[in-house]
């Protein structure tokens, strides 16, 4: 039995006996499979076909938030990237550096939200890496992800596919993550009732492929939320778009609450939404097969792009009016007035 | 987006412009105080749907924006104390002082720490018990109510390592202030939303009383300001000004009695130095007798200097109504959000930063 305050010590990452009993206690069991469980210094496997590689590192603060952690987000942060190539996912690196003095039950913790998301998502974490820094080198935990995944035959997405005519379509409502995040912060002093909608959506993006292989482009719009996502592939296709303010989905908490901070949900950081960008012949088969996911089921047609105004997005808003959706500039901060 | 509620409604609000077309015969100027309407009337396009008899001037509500730039070298010079760490809201890291900004003091070596709000400094108070924490208050009516319970409860926990630099900031003082200079001729005022949730409606009878303009209190959301507007027209129109609120959902007359309580057990008026208005009697607050032990004023000596304008910077007459984000030379052109030479142009509630991120591309859309 460990004790609530068995904390991880700089000997858990000095390569030696402590170092052993971490990875060989704590990790491997939760994520065990045959290419991990060998512990040769590098992973072999076999692949053939066109592959997709993705690397990323979460530095969330605070690592647990509601409706996930820093674990989960590692795992579908990565998974979405492959996702969005239109790959699908199937190996991963997992490496954590841990700040000394962390609490053991904590990393357990986030050690099984690891592993149930690769579960969900159906990827195996087969190599890794565990290094503990001394107390301020780094804020709790971090972790760095990589994964390969394969692309089937026939699927050619790319942010600089999207064609005048081509729908947008948007898997479901937007500006949970980023609010979820932001209410953990001690100061705020209301309780929001938003949950992260961190989730791992290969899935949803082999659905949407059955329904139509001409998808032009995918891409999750995390940091800097759809109002960002929708410029970069406007720019990167050298296309204009026209977005519909009241065809957004939107929870009335995230509503309300960005209506208090004077943020605007557009800039909004998602964790498991996407926006894909196809030929409107085949927007409605999409849509309906899309709304049988659950990651998708509100999903919406939120517009159109068009050949005016290359790199520009704009949308008209509720009150009929139009206004140009820049890319986010500086950070998103509360309104002091 | 999708959600039905009736302060976002499509229709209800395309009645109301219909309404205030239908009123708006003689030209009529009005005033936004706060610069979050200013960011919502060009977010939300407001102005394309009003008559052109109806012009929108922004006033000097933005916190950050009015901050003079003595006080602004105050807190750069404090953040670079031994042993203090400053905590202070995000948007002010970026302003240009006199001679540098809180960003590059930070990059430079201060402690200086982002909070969301003064419980947030409280926190980093009893985390670093050997370390001076010194709260960089700024913020109107809205924000001042938590400041000083963050100072209660200090005191109740005995927490000795806290200090606020407040340069807090009151808008009916300041709007007496403008109307009393006579520079700006006003027909009405779309009065703040936060702050009169605070402070209630009570506190603008002045303005209609003695000034004979009209007044509504609005809230963010653009059914809101439309809803405004259209009071602040009505008035205009029967010759009644008088305090309406456009924000019931936020605003009662009397406003919140409990944190104008708190607000006044810790704090008293005192007068204050707006940027382009200059000191305004009874427009700011700072501590009473009994908490002066967690002023920075008192705890605290540093020397920033002369303060200095930016040359050709027109914040202060843009803050005034006299002048428009579009009558500066530098705007758009050297002064941008990622190099901003004045506050208005950094603050997320500044004009000149609405301006730049709306209406730009407003005509760069038009081209
Ligand atoms: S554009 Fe820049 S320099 Fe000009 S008034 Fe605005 S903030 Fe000052």
């Amino acid at each position: 039995m460990k004790s609530t305050e068995d904390r991880i010590l700089l000997a858990h990452g000095s390569g030696g006996r402590l170092s052993h009993e971490l990875v060989q206690k704590s990790l491997v069991p939760s994520w065990s499979n045959p290419v991990l469980n060998r512990l040769d210094d590098a992973a072999v496997f076999k692949l053939s076909g066109r592959l997709a590689f993705t690397t990323d590192s979460y530095v969330v603060s605070p690592i647990f938030f509601p409706g996930g952690d820093i674990g989960k987000l590692s795992i579908c942060g990565t998974v979405n990237d492959l996702a969005m190539c239109g790959a699908q996912p199937l190996y991963f690196s997992v490496a954590l550096i841990i700040e000394e003095g962390f609490r053991l039950a904590e990393l357990e913790r986030i050690v099984t939200s690891i592993k149930e998301a690769t579960e969900e998502a159906g990827v195996e974490i087969v190599t890794g890496d565990t290094k503990v820094v001394p107390r301020g080198s780094a804020d709790k935990l971090f972790i760095n992800t990589a994964g390969v995944g394969l692309i089937p035959e026939g699927v050619d997405i790319s942010g600089s596919n999207a064609r005048p005519g081509d729908k947008i379509l948007l898997s479901g409502t937007i500006g949970e993550h980023g609010l979820a995040v932001m209410s953990q912060r001690e100061s705020l002093e209301f309780k929001i009732p938003i949950q992260s909608d961190c989730a791992p959506l290969n899935k949803l993006v082999v659905d949407m492929l059955a329904a139509s292989p001409e998808i032009h482009c995918l891409r999750d719009p995390t940091r800097g939320g759809l109002a960002t996502t929708l410029n970069e592939l406007a720019t990167q296709s050298k296309v204009g778009m026209r977005i519909d303010e009241e065809n957004i989905p939107l929870q009335e908490a995230v509503r309300a609450t960005c209506e208090l901070l004077g943020f605007d949900p557009l800039y909004v950081a998602n964790e498991g939404k996407l926006v894909a960008i196809l030929p409107p012949t085949d927007a409605e088969r999409v849509l309906n097969q899309m709304r049988q996911n659950c990651y998708g089921r509100e999903g919406a047609i939120i517009g159109e792009v068009v050949e005016q105004h290359p790199g520009r997005v704009v949308m008209r808003t509720r009150l009929g009016t139009s206004r140009l959706i820049d890319m986010l500039s500086g950070d998103l901060l509360p309104r002091i007035c | 987006m999708k959600f039905i509620d009736e302060y976002c409604n499509v229709e209800l609000s395309q009645r109301l412009v219909e309404r205030i077309r239908h009123k708006s015969a003689r030209e009529v100027r009005l005033m936004e105080f706060c610069g979050g309407h200013t960011h919502a009337i060009l977010r939300y396009g407001i102005r394309q749907l009003l008559p052109p008899t109806v012009e929108m001037l922004s006033g000097p509500g933005c916190p950050v924006c009015v901050t003079a730039n003595a006080d602004l070298d105050k807190a750069i010079a404090l953040s670079g104390l031994p042993g203090v760490i400053l905590a202070s809201f995000g948007d002010m890291l970026r302003i240009p002082g006199s001679y540098s900004s809180l960003q590059k003091a930070k990059a430079e070596g201060a402690d200086i720490r982002i909070v969301y709000s003064a419980m947030d400094a409280l926190r980093l108070a009893r985390e670093n018990p050997h370390r001076s924490i010194i709260f960089l208050g700024i913020g109107f009516e809205a924000t001042a109510p938590t400041i000083a319970a963050s100072i209660l409860e200090a005191e109740g926990e005995r927490i000795d390592n806290y200090y606020v630099f407040s340069i807090h900031k009151l808008c009916p003082p300041v709007i007496r202030a403008l109307l009393q200079s006579g520079e700006v001729k006003l027909d009405g005022i779309v009065c703040p939303g936060h702050v009169s949730a605070i402070i209630g409606s009570q506190p603008y009878e002045f303005i209609a009383k003695e000034y004979g303009i009209a007044c509504a209190v609005a809230g963010f959301e653009p059914l809101d300001i439309l809803l405004s507007i259209d009071m602040l027209l009505a008035q205009i129109e029967s010759g009644k000004p008088e305090v309406e609120i456009a924000y019931r959902r936020g605003v009662r007359p009397e406003g919140n009695l409990r944190a104008q309580e708190i607000m006044g057990q810790v704090f008293e008026t005192c007068p204050a130095t707006w940027r382009g208005i200059g000191e305004v009697p009874q427009s700011g607050l700072r501590l009473r007798q009994e908490y002066q032990r967690f002023d920075t004023e008192k705890a605290f000596y540093v020397d920033p200097g002369p303060p200095r304008e930016a040359r050709g910077c027109l914040c202060g007459d843009i803050l005034r109504g006299v002048k428009w984000p579009s009558d500066c030379r530098l705007f758009g052109q050297v002064c941008t959000p990622e190099h901003p030479v004045g506050p208005c142009m950094v603050s997320s509630e500044g004009s000149c930063a609405a301006y730049y991120q709306y209406q730009s591309h407003e005509a760069a859309l038009s081209k």
